[in-house]
């Protein structure tokens, strides 16, 4: 106990954030059926866009012939997504069952708390990618090589980041899991509404503005860089500062809910 | 029956279908699936694969929002068929229908009202979506005829759609279960002519697209948006749909007998 007292700040609070994350590591170990709907759904719409839409590489503008390589992508992210909202709801379900006041009764600094649950995302985020981009390669995905590869990865994990920020801040707002649409369909919007289906210059006028102004748009051409042609600094920068700035602004939003919430 | 039994039963259909109405818009988590992310998907679909329409092959259209009103139309309705049975299972799971079981009124009827409570919300989303493709600009090529047939197929399909959801509420008594189905409903969406002309889809999905029973409902509903009444497509659809209303009539009443059986 003593040896507990005189430890720094930072490795309790590091043994803290391993031990939530432990808890959510626990969860999905139990309950092997809660990852499923993470899974299923990016993976659903990656197989179905891809029978549906496939053609439209016939079309001028796109810069590979794949479909599945140029959607692989978008359906990572979107499973990132889903499991960094998923955070959220179970944060609600957390709070509804008293959980979380539990939690705000400890000596855990507030951000503590935040980042056990966002760490958790986005290291959970990296099993739908996985299985997304394992059924992309079977398909006939080209290899984005190893530079394409991680950074693909490492915005999946910062993705997910977003997404239970963003789910963490309406779950402390509302304390409610019946928030959970709001979580899912913000993250789909922040996902979809960017080049997704097609190239920036094939998309609609209104769509066509609001991906050019979405941040999200610089991270997914980040990701996708490695599927479709080669990777680049050039393209790979806008990715990295867009998805810090997401984090940084919804980020802050979350952590103001989690410090005003009461134990 | 006697006239006096059949007002009865029809006055308890009635306000067992309201309450299903009410019950859905006063839940977001129940509404949000049905319009909202229907709606998202629309307008991402239609601005991300608005170039579509030049294909090859693509049948001749006044835009693509024009073609994907069938499609965002034939997604709510189904979502809306899920999501009554979702409500089912929850009335189940709450003890609810065990207190209409012990009711001097027939078991079909408390089937029937939460069927006819979803039909509502088919025909709801039918109007919802037809105010949007005329709000953007979508011409209705069939006329107020033409959008009185997509819209009767829609709520037609929707009491099918929900008889299905119903028989799997009444067998397995679990709302979880039942919103498990909810990627199924994607699944079987993009197997179909929903989102993009069979023609042009990719091979599994295009076969299993010709075979799929929501192909000929989406074709009977959109024709008279793209090109106008054809008596064809619109007998296949009817067909279509009166084969799943057969299933899930002899579904629900399987499972209607095994509710009662283990009570």
């Amino acid at each position: 106990m003593e040896a507990a007292a005189t430890l720094p700040s930072w490795r309790v609070n590091l043994a803290t954030i391993g031990a939530l994350m432990a808890r959510s590591k626990n969860e999905l170990l139990r309950v092997p059926g809660a990852a499923i709907p993470g899974v299923l759904a990016p993976t659903i719409f990656f197989l179905g866009l891809n029978g549906v839409f496939g053609a439209l590489t016939q079309l001028n503008g796109f810069t590979t012939g794949s479909y599945e390589a140029f959607i692989v992508p978008v359906s990572m992210l979107q499973g990132a997504g889903f499991t960094g909202a998923a955070a959220g709801v179970n944060l609600a379900r957390d709070l509804e069952g008293g959980w979380v006041d539990r939690l705000l009764v400890s000596p855990a600094p507030r951000w503590v708390l935040l980042a056990g649950t966002v760490l958790s995302a986005s290291a959970r985020a990296l099993i739908p990618a996985t299985f997304v981009l394992a059924i992309a390669f079977v398909l006939g995905a080209d290899w984005p090589g190893f530079d394409g590869l991680l950074i693909a990865y490492l915005l999946v994990a910062a993705m997910a980041a977003v997404g239970a920020c963003w789910g963490s801040f309406l779950a402390l707002r509302a304390k409610s899991q019946s928030a959970a649409p709001l979580m899912q369909t913000g993250m789909m919007a922040l996902t979809l509404l960017t080049p997704a289906y097609a190239p920036l210059a094939l998309l609609a006028g209104w769509l066509h503005a609001v991906a050019e102004v979405n941040p999200a748009t610089q991270v997914l051409e980040a990701a996708r860089q490695g599927f479709v042609g080669s990777v680049t600094w050039a393209d790979t920068w806008p990715g990295l500062v867009a998805v810090a700035g997401l984090l940084v602004v919804i980020g802050a939003l979350a952590l103001r809910e989690m410090r005003r919430t009461a134990a | 029956m006697s006239g006096a039994a059949m007002l009865t039963n029809l006055r308890v259909v009635r306000a067992l279908g309201l309450r299903s109405i009410r019950q859905t818009f006063r839940r977001p988590q129940l509404i949000a699936p049905i319009i909202i992310f229907p709606t998202l998907l629309l307008a991402i679909q239609t601005g991300g694969a608005a170039a579509a329409v030049e294909l090859p092959g693509f049948p001749e259209v006044q835009s693509f929002l024009q073609f994907m009103l069938a499609g965002a139309m034939m997604q709510s309705m189904m979502l809306a068929g899920n999501s009554g049975g979702i409500a089912l299972a929850v009335d189940i799971e709450m003890g609810f229908v065990d207190r209409l079981f012990s009711a001097p009124i027939p078991r079909f009827a408390i089937v029937l009202g939460r069927l006819a409570g979803t039909a509502a919300l088919g025909l709801f989303a039918a109007l919802w979506f037809l105010a949007i493709g005329l709000i953007f600009g979508a011409e209705i090529e069939g006329g107020v005829a033409g959008a009185l047939i997509s819209v009767a197929l829609i709520t037609a399909a929707a009491l099918a759609v929900g008889g299905l959801g119903a028989a799997i509420a009444l067998r397995t008594g679990s709302a979880s279960v039942v919103q498990g189905l909810f990627p199924l409903v994607l699944v079987l969406l993009f197997l179909s002519s929903a989102f993009f002309p069979e023609e042009l889809m990719i091979e599994p999905a295009k076969t299993i697209a010709a075979y799929n029973p929501l192909s000929f409902v989406v074709e009977g509903v959109r024709e008279p948006i793209i090109a106008g009444i054809d008596a064809t497509d619109t007998l296949a659809a009817v067909l279509a749909i009166l084969g799943i209303v057969l299933a899930g009539l002899l579904l629900s009443a399987a499972a209607l007998r095994h509710r009662l059986r283990v009570g």
